[in-house]
């Protein structure tokens, strides 16, 4: 934590100079959008020091911008992110996602919905010790199929107890994070603008409920709405937040893919889900399965994957407590309905959580109404 | 001589009116019956004479014609003694003929003259009443019976002299005791309070009960299975005045109905699983309704389901698909109402013992085991529900439910299907077809998947889906939601039985 700095207080705990990068970025975003077009590489930009980015990007304005950076008013700042209800975690935080060091042009600082804690639960600290996440991505233009997987994929990995990363986008984004939703509600969306803003407007609803039992994160300041090179930055947050990226849908020239190229170079797991060659919009994935990524047909593929294959145990650690205790009750010997549910009120609920794990693949009905553990 | 007697045959369940025509003429004494009647119609000539003989009356010595009209109607049984008697006597002038023409007369007759209770009295009384007459003569043990019918004038004797006593104008006998036709709550004497453990299994019968769902227990011999099933009809909504009535009006027919008055208690029946087709769901030349029709109203409890025979087990088809059975002999069609809750009960193997290492079944037994319980059948059982010997900490539990409670979260449910259900011809959940279910259940956004994931890998069939969807519905009027929920789906799918092994593999 660097010296100064307002961390651990309040909502906007990051320090001072992150928020003041974040502002500046955000200041010169027009800027970053034209040098884009002339093929300065969006990501070189971002990795810039504060001085490089006034002086590259400033042009005319640089000196006026620098003074303004100079004269920086960070409480105006910290105000402004709790007014807007985010939190923010900068770099030198210990909630702050390590694994986002990975990247050479991580975030200063990354702006929460729903809080920070949170977020270093479902994200935390670095690949090795933290809570494990696989990205699910795609095009906004899904099939019904496509949505379909993308929401089983949400679904079934939330319920193993991983975090389901991805942007929120309309089509396979917002399948993913539904079917997250469905289940333990495992999942954290990172937008390309504020992350108080709801991006598309259309998911307003999905962003609240995100916000409410997962984390909504964005490195722009609230409010701020997002550019063109917002996307493909966001894409970089997406990647390193993984353990694997995995593409449901994607066309030729899909963001997603640039996802997967991020998730690569610095070396995450990338998986695809295996389209017709006809289909245009798995022309994309096809290509990446060719080029040798795994392929992904259900959250079982994944998991495997994300939490390596033998170590299901892990995975089943990770459903939800209730779940958990009650695939233990199975695995002990009270394998059967009336073993497991003493009073009527109980048998309900226990009855839909047995065929819950069922249709999660952790057990199998046998004769004479008893369950048994698949081994993984 | 001539003289007319009304009277009543039943045809399936329809009373028919019979008019006994009676001439009597000089020749050379011979007294004979006409008009398509049995063996027992044929015999009630040797029982009419000795009776009208013993009672006190003169036997014509002349010649005595007696026809049963209309004489296409096929007659069966001793019904029609106490009629004929009464037109032979009326043709001699000891009882008035005008007094006979406005009422019906039903009965067997001993050879001393006295009555004998027979079959059908309450489908007999409303065929009287619906005839326009005044009232029915008929034994004094059924005049209760008859008493349902409402404004009739019951005449229950129990001699033919008294009979005649009466039509004379003499003494009329005591009416019927109403307070028993009273419909009360029942005295029951099976009730869940008695169950100990077996938990999980009471509250699938409050499921079965709540909408109407047929029921399959699965469970090794001695566990209660039997013992279960037949506290069923105690968490069963009573039954309405209506449905009462129509009971009792089966079993009458049946010769089933062995005390007096409105049958008040849901029917159970567990026919022995050596049951012919036609015992089952009804026959005979004159067709008399089966165990399936005794059932209406009630429960039907088929135990050791894979040993009934097959064709007694296609037969049950049509009564569980419409709720009515149809049996046609030559040009006539009788039709018994059959909506009865099927509960059948199996054992895990053709030794009982599956799960247990003590089952000695071979692979080729447990095939042929659940081929005999796969089939038409299972497709109309929404519930497999599997029975365990509960432990011993279970058995000194105290009971946690009883027929009381679970009687009212049923109606409350039910209360519920009716109106929601309201205008559609069906009252219950489990009787929807799959257009109502797609009506009334609106499958949440977030099952499909799992029920489509179910229904590619095998495990659940179209119909299953439409199994699981109906039950699920009664979950959740049984939890008071008006929307069906996830949770509710998947606990419906938790009962059914497709893939289950020991089950075989339905539809």
């Amino acid at each position: 934590m660097s010296a100064g700095a307002g961390a651990g207080v309040g909502a906007a705990r990051a320090c001072a100079a992150c928020l003041a990068r974040t502002w500046l970025i955000a200041r010169l975003a027009g800027s970053i959008e034209i040098a884009r077009h002339h093929k300065r590489r969006l990501r070189e930009i971002l990795a810039l020091s504060e001085e490089q980015l006034v002086a590259g990007l400033g042009g005319a304005r640089a000196g006026a911008i620098a003074e303004e950076f100079e004269r920086l008013d960070v409480d105006a700042l910290r105000e402004a992110v709790e007014g807007s209800g985010l939190e923010a975690v900068c770099r030198h935080d210990a909630a702050y996602p390590a694994r986002l060091r990975d990247l050479e042009d991580a975030p200063a600082a990354l702006f929460v919905a729903g809080g920070a804690g949170r977020l270093e639960g479902l994200v935390g600290a670095d690949l090795e010790q933290g809570p494990r996440a696989v990205a699910v991505v795609g095009t906004r233009r899904a099939s019904a199929d496509g949505l379909e997987v993308a929401r089983a994929l949400g679904r079934g990995l939330a319920a193993a107890g991983v975090t389901v990363v991805s942007g929120m986008a309309l089509g396979v984004d917002s399948a993913a994070h539904a079917g997250a939703l469905e289940s333990s509600g495992r999942t954290v969306a990172v937008l390309a603008g504020g992350a108080d803003v709801p991006y598309p407007p259309s998911k307003a609803r999905l962003h609240r409920l995100i916000a409410e039992r997962g984390c909504v994160v964005g490195e722009l300041p609230p409010g701020f709405v997002a550019m063109r090179w917002c996307f493909p930055a966001r894409n970089r947050v997406i990647a390193a937040l993984a353990h694997m990226t995995i593409v449901v849908e994607a066309a030729r020239r899909s963001g997603s893919l640039i996802t997967a190229e991020i998730a690569m170079d610095i070396g995450r797991e990338v998986g695809a889900v295996p389209g017709p060659v006809t289909a245009w919009r798995s022309a994309g994935t096809n290509a990446l399965l060719r080029d040798g990524a795994t392929v992904i047909r259900d959250a079982a593929d994944a998991l495997d994957v994300a939490v390596g294959i033998g170590r299901h145990e892990a995975a089943v650690l990770h459903l939800e407590p209730r779940l958990r205790t009650l695939l233990g009750a199975v695995a002990d010997g009270r394998d059967t309905l009336a073993a497991l549910a003493g009073v009527p009120a109980e048998v309900g609920p226990t009855l839909a959580a047995l065929t819950e794990l069922e249709l999660l693949g952790h057990l199998r009905r046998a004769a004479g109404g008893r369950y048994v553990v698949i081994p993984a | 001589m001539l003289a007319r007697v009304t009277t009543f045959t039943i045809d399936g369940l329809e009373p028919r009116r019979v008019t006994v025509e009676i001439d009597v003429r000089a020749g050379l004494p011979n007294f004979t019956i006409v008009g398509l009647g049995d063996r027992a119609v044929r015999e009630a000539r040797e029982r009419v004479r000795a009776a009208i003989l013993n009672s006190g009356f003169e036997f014509p010595l002349k010649r005595v014609t007696v026809n049963l009209a209309p004489a296409s109607l096929r007659k069966a049984g001793p019904g029609f003694d106490l009629a004929i008697a009464c037109a032979i006597l009326a043709a001699g002038g000891h009882v008035p003929a005008d007094v006979l023409e406005r009422y019906a007369v039903f009965g067997e007759l001993g050879l001393g003259g006295e009555m004998r209770p027979c079959r059908g009295a309450l489908a007999v009384a409303e065929g009287t009443a619906r005839a326009g007459l005044t009232g029915l003569v008929l034994p004094r043990q059924r005049a209760l019976e008859a008493s349902l019918v409402e404004g009739l004038d019951v005449l229950g004797a129990s001699s033919l002299a008294q009979v005649a006593e009466i039509l004379r104008g003499g003494e009329r006998p005591p009416p019927p005791d109403r307070d028993e036709t009273v419909l009360a709550l029942p005295v029951r004497h099976l009730d869940l309070a008695d169950v100990r453990g077996h938990t999980d299994v009471v509250e699938a019968l409050t499921i079965a009960a709540a909408g109407a769902h047929n029921l399959l227990l699965c469970g090794p011999p001695g566990v209660g299975k039997t013992m279960l099933a037949r506290r069923l009809p105690s968490i069963l909504p009573p039954l309405s005045r209506a449905e009462a009535v129509e009971v009792t009006r089966i079993h009458s027919v049946a010769g089933q109905h062995r005390g007096a008055g409105l049958m008040a208690e849901r029917p159970f029946r567990a026919p022995h699983h050596l049951i012919s087709a036609s015992g089952l769901v009804g026959g005979g030349a004159v067709p008399v309704p089966g165990e399936a029709s005794l059932a209406h109203h009630g429960v039907l409890f088929l135990d050791e389901l894979s040993e009934f025979p097959r064709p007694a087990l296609e037969a049950l088809r049509q009564p569980l698909e419409d709720g009515r059975v149809a049996i046609v002999r030559g040009q006539r069609t009788a039709i018994f109402p059959t909506r009865f809750l099927l509960v059948a009960a199996t054992n895990p193997c053709p030794c009982g013992h599956a799960p247990s290492p003590r089952c000695r079944c071979r692979e080729g037994d447990l095939a042929r085991h659940a081929r005999r319980l796969s089939g038409p059948l299972l497709d109309r059982i929404d519930l497999l529900v599997h029975v365990q010997r509960p432990d011993a900490e279970r058995l000194a539990q105290e009971p946690t439910a009883s027929s009381q409670t679970e009687r009212v979260r049923v109606t409350a449910a039910r209360e519920r299907q009716l109106q929601r259900l309201d205008g559609t011809g069906v009252t219950c959940n489990g009787h929807m077809d799959a257009r109502l279910l797609r009506r009334h259940v609106r499958v949440p956004d977030d099952v499909e998947r799992p029920l489509q994931d179910a229904y590619r890998r095998g495990e659940l069939s179209a119909r299953g889906r439409d199994r699981t969807l109906r039950l699920a519905r009664t979950i959740a009027d049984l939890a008071a939601s008006d929307d069906v929920l996830r949770a509710h789906v998947v606990a419906a799918l938790g009962y059914r039985h497709e893939m289950s092994p020991g089950v075989g593999v339905a539809a």
